[in-house]
């Protein structure tokens, strides 16, 4: 028994059957007890890595390389059977979405049996560990709980059920591939509150796979940044956020929005290079601020720049001369004058079947404002923008436009008034026809409200394009060509097309990379000050509101809690709700805070 | 910082339309090569076999010397393939038998794809009651076998082709109507659908134009299977009288008049269009599980990113 948990040595995967690699030269250890955060943008492969712990690879991958070892063995070289008798024991893993690890048709109680049984046979006193288990993860022991099936809990319950499944065991490795990623901050609080105090009472190390750094900064104590199949730098949390080296660690942290909001949010132009599209040198350089024609000849070697510091770049040391302070401030949401609501909502009551969620909620939007509606799931905030927009007709209450009440449903509502709301959806991979190309998609609100076709129409749909900063050649593109960063820009495209008055964004980033997030953002600010639209910018997360919106109001249980200036809210909350939402944000100033 | 240029990586696959992307994967499988091939053998034997004929479909075969040929004479040179019940040349009937039962099975097919189509988009977008009326009245059309419901559709109307076909094309259409609805209620929850009508797009314009374009590839493959099964049925009523009227040629009908040509030793009559049958359904299905296969293909390659 060495003292090292984890140890991957030069890990390579490929794509079966040929020399393109997903992931190459991958290096790190963990020593127990001790959390790493792998963190990339979607594609960066920092999910097959998770997976290769296990000794899995996805279809249509292999190993080609490298050795991963577990307390001195080599998961790499076992076989499927040693390997099922591994994992769970000796590694463990919890999936993105609990729901989906957890069998439906099966109650709790019989899969954490199952768990515990799978290893240590059915002796022993099961019941006693059970109960153990669920109270680790701090979830009640009573038997009505035990009885119940995965659908009648909640997202959270969900996901503490996988934890404790995973740490049944006690694993010497876990790996948390995103297990926060569907939940609300005050649910994520605590799921992460909880991995951190069992890693440390078990001594059991953890492989943190996500996007989001705050939450990374916020649980690891090293982390590992991953892009387009390297590890580019691996660090101590602190330095690797305070002293980054590397110009995409860099690039990352300022995308991260910032309660504060103190910093622009600054997204990274361009995508990620796939595997077999990568450049030859280093992968970033095409997207770097950095770069210089030597950065294109060969990709960069590992170099130290301090105790466990690590990083791939050139230009390391010119990186490291920029201090991290120096990013550039936010532009203050232009102040509005008093005007008369666009948009004004009075006691509206809205249900879902028989439950009422939405309770006598008031709302305005001026024009030239941005209202950012902050709550989390189930609140209502969706429900509210779908009312204004026309999609869920069943309410009551009194919702005005411009003076005059619309009617309930886009149906009732005439063309003009279906023009100037645009409403823009949470996930772009949803909201746009996969059977049509984009000159299609962003074509029909123009046929339909200017009756406009031909060439008219495409310099219109390429003057749209460029306002959300996609050149022209997408049009005869289909969805699936683009990434969700472009996609989500379509779809704005597909709302600015109809020159409308009030935009509502329900989500709009949730789905996206926090990278692309920063530049859907920031888009959206600068196309709001603009075109001077009315805006409603619907979010879980308060972050991301300071930089764009001049109004907030905090939704929860289908009442409005708080509304006034962002400024006062986000700085003085009055209600106790936006107090703790607020102090469940995980971030990442904070974390390095309190780490000093 | 507006000005980030958002470089768009060149895609990795030719852009083309899904459907040809479909018919391509269809067409690279062996399979669907044998079936197109005898699916065009059989349609070209039934559409341009008539310029072919020997004799004129409900003409008597005449010897060289004048006479009458007699009923299930075996094969000789005035009749290539022997005569059948009443003595008529069996090749001839052969080829001229093909049209009814193509163009009938042809025709009702799509009559029931069109309308189980259609009431399948309206059944999935409607949802609740809607869904509910529509699919239960589908469940009863459904309660009837086929055959049973045109057998007695036709015994109280009377043969007749155009009855034929509406029989025919409305027991399919309750099995389209499902494929259509179950593959569609998963496509009406997407928001795209959403922002259609945030937009006020016509509900006709949503269902055609925005829905039934992501369920073609489970409706090709159900429409080809529908087809191949209508082909029997079509065969079968001919074959107990309901289709085609004496003297007219027709598979079917050849069937039930030459059946006692198998006890005399003169299986032409029965045997041509028998395989001829069977040798369709076989093409068709064939093709049907070609799509079906392509159809998963394509799922697979652009559900990955």
């Amino acid at each position: 028994m060495t003292d090292v948990a984890l140890e991957v040595e030069n890990l390579r995967v490929v794509l079966e059957n040929t020399e393109i690699d997903i992931v190459d030269d991958v290096s790190f250890s963990l020593v127990p007890g001790e959390i790493l955060g792998l963190v990339g943008e979607s594609g960066s492969g920092k999910t097959t890595v998770g997976l290769a712990i296990l000794g899995h690879s996805r279809r249509g991958a292999s190993f080609a390389g490298g050795s991963i070892r577990i307390a001195g063995e080599d998961v790499l070289a076992k076989s499927e059977a040693q390997l099922r008798s591994m994992r769970g024991r000796v590694v463990s893993y919890v999936p993105q979405d609990p729901a989906s690890a957890l069998n439906p048709a099966v109650r709790i109680e019989t899969q954490l049996n199952e768990t515990i049984q799978a290893h240590r046979g059915s002796n022993g006193d099961v019941r006693g560990r059970l109960n153990e288990m669920l109270a680790e993860v701090l979830l009640p022991q009573d038997k009505e709980f035990l009885r119940r099936y995965p659908h009648q809990l909640s997202g959270g319950q969900q996901q503490r059920v996988a934890l404790a499944m995973a740490f049944a065991n006690r694993p010497r490795v876990i790996v948390l591939d995103e297990p926060t990623t569907g939940l609300d901050v005050t649910t994520q609080a605590h799921v992460l509150a909880t991995v951190r105090d069992l890693c440390e009472a078990h001594g059991v190390a953890a492989v943190y796979v996500s996007h989001d750094l705050a939450v990374v900064a916020n649980l690891a104590s090293r982390v590992a940044v991953m892009y387009a199949g390297r590890v580019v730098e691996t660090g101590p949390t602190q330095t690797l956020f305070l002293r980054a080296a590397h110009p995409y660690t860099r690039r990352l942290v300022e995308a991260i929005p910032e309660l504060s909001g103190r910093h622009a949010l600054v997204g990274i132009p361009g995508t990620a290079p796939r595997s077999g599209h990568r450049p030859t040198g280093c992968f970033f350089a095409p997207r770097c601020t950095f770069a210089q024609p030597t950065c294109e000849l060969a990709l960069p070697p590992r170099e130290l720049v301090a105790g466990g510091h690590e990083v791939r770049c050139y230009r390391h040391e010119a990186v490291l001369q920029e201090s991290l302070a120096a990013r550039a401030a936010a532009t203050p949401p232009a102040e509005v004058k008093a005007a008369d609501g666009l948009v004004a909502v009075r006691g509206v009551q809205a249900s879902h079947g028989p439950r009422q969620v939405l309770f006598d909620v008031e709302l305005v939007v001026r024009p030239h404002e941005c209202v950012a509606l902050v709550g989390e799931s189930g609140s209502g905030k969706t429900t509210l923008a779908r009312c204004i927009a026309g999609l869920h007709a069943n309410y009551e209450g009194d919702i005005a436009f411009r003076g005059s009440q619309l009617p309930a449903g886009s149906r009732a509502r005439d063309r003009e008034t279906r023009r100037q709301i645009q409403y823009v959806f949470q996930s772009p991979y949803s909201s746009l026809n996969p059977r049509k190309t984009i000159e299609q998609i962003i074509g029909q609100p123009l046929r339909l409200f200017f009756d406009l076709g031909g060439s008219e129409a495409r310099s219109r749909m390429v003057d749209t394009l460029e306002t959300v900063q996609l050149g022209p050649s997408v049009l005869d593109r289909y969805p699936h060509h683009l990434s969700g960063g472009e996609r989500q820009r379509v779809a704005i495209a597909r709302a600015l097309v109809a020159s409308p008055q009030l935009l509502i964004c329900d989500e709009v980033t949730s789905a996206l990379d926090v990278s692309v997030q920063a530049a859907i953002v920031d888009l959206l600010a600068d196309l709001q000050r603009e075109l001077g639209l009315g805006l409603l910018f619907v979010t879980h997360n308060l972050a991301l509101i300071r930089t764009l919106a001049q109004e907030v109001a905090v939704m929860s249980e289908g009442r409005i809690v708080e509304r006034g200036l962002v400024d006062r809210v986000l700085d003085r909350p009055s209600a106790e709700y936006t107090r703790k939402l607020l102090s469940d944000t995980p971030s990442l100033e904070t974390a390095l805070a309190a780490a000093t | 910082m507006t000005e980030q240029a958002i470089a768009i990586a060149a895609p990795p696959v030719p852009r083309q339309r899904p459907w040809v992307l479909l018919l391509k994967g269809t067409w690279r499988q062996g399979r669907t090569k044998v079936g197109v091939l005898i699916v065009v053998a059989l349609v070209a034997i039934a559409g341009v076999g008539p310029f072919f004929a020997p004799y004129a479909p409900d003409a008597p075969v005449k010897h060289g010397n004048g006479e009458f040929a007699l009923p299930f004479e075996p094969p000789s040179s005035y009749a290539p393939l022997g005569t059948d019940n009443i003595g008529r040349d069996v090749l001839s009937r052969f080829l001229w038998g093909g049209r009814s039962v193509l163009a009938l099975s042809v025709l009702a097919t799509a009559l029931g794809a069109i309308l189980g189509i259609g009431v399948g988009l309206l059944a999935a977008y409607s949802r609740g009651m809607g869904d509910e009326v529509v699919m239960r009245a589908m469940d009863v059309v459904l309660a009837f076998p086929q055959l049973v419901f045109a057998l007695v559709l036709v015994a109280t109307v009377g043969p007749s082709l155009w009855l034929l076909v509406l029989a025919v094309g409305l027991t399919t259409m309750p099995r389209v109507a499902r494929v259509t609805r179950g593959a569609s209620l998963e496509v009406v929850e997407r928001d795209f659908i959403r922002a259609a009508e945030s937009i006020g797009l016509p509900k006709r314009k949503i269902l055609f134009g925005e829905i039934l374009p992501n369920v073609t590839s489970p409706l090709v493959v159900e429409v080809t299977l529908r087809l191949t099964f209508n082909i029997a049925v079509i065969a079968a009523l001919s074959f107990l009288g309901f289709g085609l009227q004496p003297p007219a040629a027709d598979w079917g009908l050849m069937v039930n008049e030459n059946r006692q040509g198998l006890l005399v030793g003169q299986p032409w009559g029965v045997l041509l269009p028998v395989i001829a049958i069977g040798l369709l359904t076989v093409g068709t299905s064939l093709i049907g599980d070609g799509f079906s296969r392509a159809a998963i293909g394509i799922e697979r390659g652009s559900g990955g990113d």
